[in-house]
């Protein structure tokens, strides 16, 4: 079982509040998405989650544990692949063990069979400029994935792809999300993307940020491949479009 | 394969300006257009050069030494005040001004001081080099250190890293560049160290060598140990290509 809560979260920085009382819950299995402008907070709460920023009021539970300001318990995965440039992509998603005190060679080995999984055999000797960028950000979420088996947190991770690319990322990502089971908080701004990846979806909206709805996509996965034409995917999007307007 | 041919094209070039300059200086001296005793003419240079290789060979020796010794005093030197002044902000501080005014002192000017206190020894000259070379390395490997990417080593936070994995992980590799950058300079440096120290006093060494011919009025000697010289620092300095080379093997990774 895995399960994150945020609760009652607040956190101002330099005298303004940049988000107020969000309460998320993320289960087992599940995508959400925090949908909001830019500059509206997400990335705050995304720090708060991850145990960077200390929340002024209110706090972030995993399984039960509260782990409010306790970094190393949550990671996460940005828009830049931020792999690191001098180590292979073995080590490169081997790091994350290998910060916990293993074993370069034993983090090396626990690593190898996800390879497969990720679509990223036969890269493992490589740097990562010799990747494409859907490439490197699979190898960003397989360390994510290395860290923490089952939450990952996923700062608009898909949003500096190209189109094509982002669209067989998008299927890409649904179905090792089944695979590894993994549960997804997710942040972008695209609606589109919201709707097509989530199971539930938060907006966040107003300065300082808010949570103002939860909207819950029913529509079972897998979604089909013409989802985003159909009449039920525009009426989400209408939805969404009045309530952030 | 472009790339390459661009490359021998450009050196073809150099060498061809070389040639020029020494076909015109050959020719100046040859004609008696400059007295021979002034300027030796390039025939005359590696004459000298041939002549005098045992004694010259002798004395490099000694002039390498107290450079490497000095070069590797004044990296780790460098290298350590870098890390300091990154890990502890007061001294950043406190020191970083100093380590710049270090710099505009000439260190011509110091030499005579150095061997005043030191004596006609080595260590006088492993001191001069020490101050000509931990400069570049502390700037450059400093400059490094502070350019390492934030959110990169956010990241590492959030999965639990502590400072000194981040300075391993992050900091140290990613100032790799900065570092050998600087190395190359204070290889330079740290030659001309030698032989500017060894002009001011001294019993064996280039620099004691290039003092002796040139009260001698032998120019045709001076020129074959300046041409040693420069020699020295151009393979010292691609020995550093060399290793950063076989230290940094992404870099030279290509795009697919």
């Amino acid at each position: 079982m895995s399960e994150l809560i945020v609760k009652n979260v607040s956190k101002s920085f330099d005298g303004r509040k940049i988000i107020q009382n969000v309460n998320v819950t993320l289960h087992e299995g599940e995508l959400v998405c925090l949908l909001g402008v830019s500059g509206g907070g997400k990335t705050t709460l995304f720090n708060v989650i991850s145990g960077l920023t200390i929340p002024d009021e209110g706090q972030v539970f995993l399984d039960g544990e509260e782990i409010t300001g306790k970094p190393g318990k949550i990671s996460y995965m940005l828009q830049k692949d931020l792999l690191l440039p001098y180590r292979t992509i073995e080590d490169n998603v081997a790091l994350p063990l290998v910060i916990k005190g293993m074993s370069k060679k034993e983090a090396r080995k626990q690593a190898a069979p996800y390879f497969a999984e990720f679509g990223l055999e036969g890269t493992e000797k490589k740097y990562p400029r010799q990747l494409s960028g859907g490439m490197r950000q699979r190898a960003a979420l397989m360390r994510t994935y290395m860290f923490s088996r089952n939450v990952a947190l996923l700062d608009e991770p898909f949003s500096a792809l190209d189109t094509i690319t982002k669209s067989s990322m998008h299927t890409w990502y649904l179905n090792i999300m089944e695979q590894i089971h993994l549960s997804t908080l997710f942040i972008t701004h695209d609606i589109d993307e919201a709707i097509l990846l989530s199971d539930r979806i938060y907006l966040l909206t107003g300065k300082p940020g808010e949570i103002t709805q939860e909207i819950v996509i029913r529509e079972p996965k897998p979604r089909r491949a013409d989802f985003n034409l159909t009449e039920e995917f525009l009426q989400y999007k209408r939805l969404i479009l009045e309530k952030i307007g | 394969m472009r790339k390459k041919f661009q490359s021998i094209t450009s050196k073809i070039n150099t060498i061809a300006a070389i040639l020029i300059l020494l076909i015109i200086w050959q020719t100046v001296s040859a004609l008696g257009i400059v007295p021979g005793y002034m300027l030796p003419s390039p025939v005359q240079v590696v004459k000298a050069f041939i002549q005098e290789f045992p004694l010259l060979m002798e004395n490099a020796k000694v002039t390498l030494l107290e450079a490497f010794i000095g070069l590797a005093c004044g990296v780790s030197f460098g290298f350590v005040m870098a890390v300091l002044m990154d890990r502890f902000e007061v001294l950043y501080k406190a020191f970083y001004p100093l380590v710049v005014l270090t710099q505009t002192i000439p260190t011509v000017a110091v030499a005579p001081l150095l061997v005043l206190w030191f004596g006609y020894e080595m260590l006088p000259k492993i001191i001069l080099i020490v101050i000509a070379t931990f400069f570049p390395v502390t700037v450059g490997v400093l400059d490094g250190f502070r350019s390492a990417d934030k959110d990169t080593m956010n990241l590492l936070r959030s999965m639990g890293a502590s400072e000194f994995q981040i300075f391993r992980y992050v900091k140290l590799p990613g100032s790799m560049g900065q570092f050998f950058a600087s190395l190359r300079i204070s290889v330079a440096y740290s030659v001309v160290g030698a032989v500017i120290s060894e002009w001011l006093g001294g019993f064996s060494g280039l620099g004691v060598y290039m003092t002796r011919v040139k009260k001698a009025f032998s120019f045709d000697k001076m020129f074959a140990v300046i041409f040693l010289i420069s020699l020295i620092s151009l393979l010292l300095m691609k020995l550093v290509d060399f290793l950063q080379k076989k230290c940094m093997p992404w870099e030279d990774t290509k795009n697919e």
